[in-house]
């Protein structure tokens, strides 16, 4: 049956009107396909993105329609059940201009009233404003809501945006208050999925048997006190990312369950006799060592394999140098405007006592002192009484408590650079930094710009802070 | 044609690929100057790659291009290199060589039947 343009709606508005008049006023470019995928109707928005009259694309298989990369291979609306939700991808199209077009294609499956599928929908939108907005931000010093300027920080953000665009499990480590979290939600808005549910779990924070069924789901009967069906929160995620953080803190149990995911991407909720596939992409954090875990027998070895696809790890607050000066700054400026109040910045007092607090709690706590100030402050500058007390007593240069947990990059470095092997409870993190540079100019032997080299870093750096310890000219070969 | 004429037609399947660069293999045939099909191969490529097919027309001399959806750049290109680019085709290839033949081929050619089933 040709339905070319004289297609109507009869029941919504009681009367009879055509279709256009509905989808022709819909911004997005909307296709309607039949059950063997070809085209029955482009929307005024499709007809526009694609260059071709809907008139002229009736009958049409969509692929010679819409001419998009996600046609490669398996083309998406094949996965599409009644069972399973619209799903979501990022491809481009070439359309008649011979442009080729970022977009981002939702396809759903339409039922009739009995539930069988009687055709797919297509809701085509157009990245080209987006994409140019993230090529300004790509220069940024900034992922998401992640802010630094450290060589480390600046190698991390070059990386995370190639990471977002594929749907490779990431694993990301770093200790407490680093922005594990912060880093999964931003990976999840800048991916193809950012459409789609970012859900999080907490592993630590549930007991198991409860952990089980928030995760993959319950049927009604399925225990004691199932007085319904639940979704669990993969199913949850589909077409989106499944954030589970504290991944160390997982039982031995679901790490089987959870393999089993990651094997095959179905899920068996509890009580289920059928599995349900899901299309979820997996960001797990922890701020455990996993390696030393399976050594210990607490972590599965092939489920860290599986999760350690991509690894980020975000180094601590006292590895990022200059940062701490840019991220006072940063909360000072975002306290100020939330909290109303009119402060300029932090008295040379402050400045130096808070450029030179370890922050065991790295940005977190970085974060809180600088919210404490802004509340308590009365003044346009931040004075030393403005601090929170512990902040003032605490002995200057004091390491942060290492975390037995993640090994720092550092650690990799050569051993005889390694602020690990210097760092003991009576040394401040300056006598680790002196010796350092000393090592490393023993090691260059007495060469700059060598010594440079080895700590990783800029020649003037070297200088300044050889400067600052006192390590210059004659004290040099004294030492 | 008046002359041997070496044609390509990027294929998906059976099909002229509805993208340049989503084309897994190409068809070559060449017809002589009494307009006959003398010689015909597939070849599959390595990767679907827009710029690895123009470089295959280029260092084989091809005379016409015939294929779906193809980038400005490429098109540009082709046409600079001399190469008659003949795009927006679809249909199946057996459909496509007989249009070539009948010298009937022009871009835009839809060489399929349209159908809804509902």
């Amino acid at each position: 049956m040709d339905t070319r343009g004289r297609a109507t709606v009869v029941d919504l508005f009681g009367r009879s009107i055509p279709l256009s008049s509905l989808l022709d006023e819909i911004p997005s470019a909307v296709v309607i396909l039949s059950r063997e995928r070809r085209v029955i109707r482009l929307n005024r928005a499709a007809e526009a993105l694609t260059g071709i009259r809907s008139e002229d694309a009736w009958g049409l298989p969509c692929r010679h329609v819409l001419r998009s990369s996600l046609c490669a291979g398996s083309c998406p609306l094949r996965s599409l059940s009644p069972d399973t939700g619209p799903t979501c991808r990022e491809g481009d199209i070439i359309n008649r201009d011979r442009q080729k077009v970022p977009v981002r294609i939702t396809f759903s499956l339409v039922c009739d009233h009995e539930g069988s599928p009687v055709g797919f929908l297509e809701v085509v939108e157009d990245l080209r404003i987006l994409q140019q907005l993230s090529d300004k931000k790509a220069h940024a010093y900034s992922f998401g809501n992640i802010i630094g300027h450290s060589p480390e920080m600046e190698r991390l953000f070059s990386i995370l945006p190639g990471i977002a665009q594929t749907d490779s499990s990431v694993l990301i480590t770093g200790e407490t208050g680093t922005g594990k979290d912060l880093l999964a939600e931003a990976i999840h808005q800048v991916s193809g999925r950012a459409k789609g549910p970012f859900i999080k779990v907490n592993c630590g924070a549930l007991p198991e048997t409860l952990l089980e069924s928030e995760l993959f789901g319950h049927e009604k009967g399925a225990f004691t006190g199932a007085a319904h069906s639940k979704p669990g929160r993969f199913k949850l995620a589909h077409n989106g990312t499944l954030f589970l953080t504290e991944i160390g803190d997982l039982p031995l149990s679901l790490q089987v369950k959870l393999l089993t995911f990651l094997d095959d991407r179905i899920i068996h909720p509890l009580g289920s006799t059928k599995g349900i596939r899901v299309d979820v992409r997996m960001i797990a954090a922890t701020h455990r060592d996993l390696h030393a875990m399976v050594r210990e027998g607490r972590f599965r070895e092939d489920l860290l394999f599986r999760l350690n696809v991509v690894r980020v790890h975000i180094p601590p607050l006292r590895e990022r140098g200059d940062d701490v000066r840019l991220l006072l700054d940063h909360f000072l400026a975002f306290f100020s405007s939330e909290f109303q109040k009119k402060i300029k910045g932090f008295s040379a007092e402050v400045l130096d006592l808070l450029l030179h607090y370890p922050y065991p709690g790295n940005v977190r706590e970085l974060k809180n002192i600088v919210e404490y100030a802004v509340n308590v402050c009365t003044a346009d500058t931040i004075q030393r009484r403005d601090l929170p007390a512990y902040v003032v007593e605490a002995p200057r240069g004091v390491p942060a408590p290492a975390e037995p947990a993640v090994p720092s990059r550092v650690a990799s470095a050569p051993e005889a650079l390694s602020p690990a092997r210097a760092v003991s409870a009576e040394e401040g993190w300056e006598e680790v930094e002196r010796r350092m540079i000393l090592d490393a100019l023993v090691q260059a032997r007495g060469r700059r710009n060598r010594a440079a080299e080895l700590l990783g870093w800029g020649r003037s750096t070297l200088w300044r802070k050889m400067k600052r310890y006192g390590i210059v000219g004659n004290q040099n070969r004294g030492e | 044609m008046t002359m041997a004429h070496k044609v390509f037609v990027p294929l998906q399947g059976s099909e002229v690929a509805a993208r340049l660069d989503l084309a897994t293999e190409v068809w070559v045939g060449v017809w002589d100057e009494a307009g006959e099909l003398v010689e015909e191969r597939t070849v599959v490529l390595p990767q679907a790659s827009a710029e690895g097919l123009c470089q295959l027309l280029i260092s084989e001399n091809a005379h016409t291009l015939v294929c779906g959806a193809i980038e400005q750049e490429y098109y540009d290109y082709l046409t600079w290199k001399r190469v008659d680019v003949v795009d927006e085709v679809i249909g199946e290839l057996e459909s496509v060589r007989a249009a070539i033949a009948q010298g009937r081929l022009s871009p835009g050619a839809v060489l399929m039947e349209r159908k809804v089933e509902l």
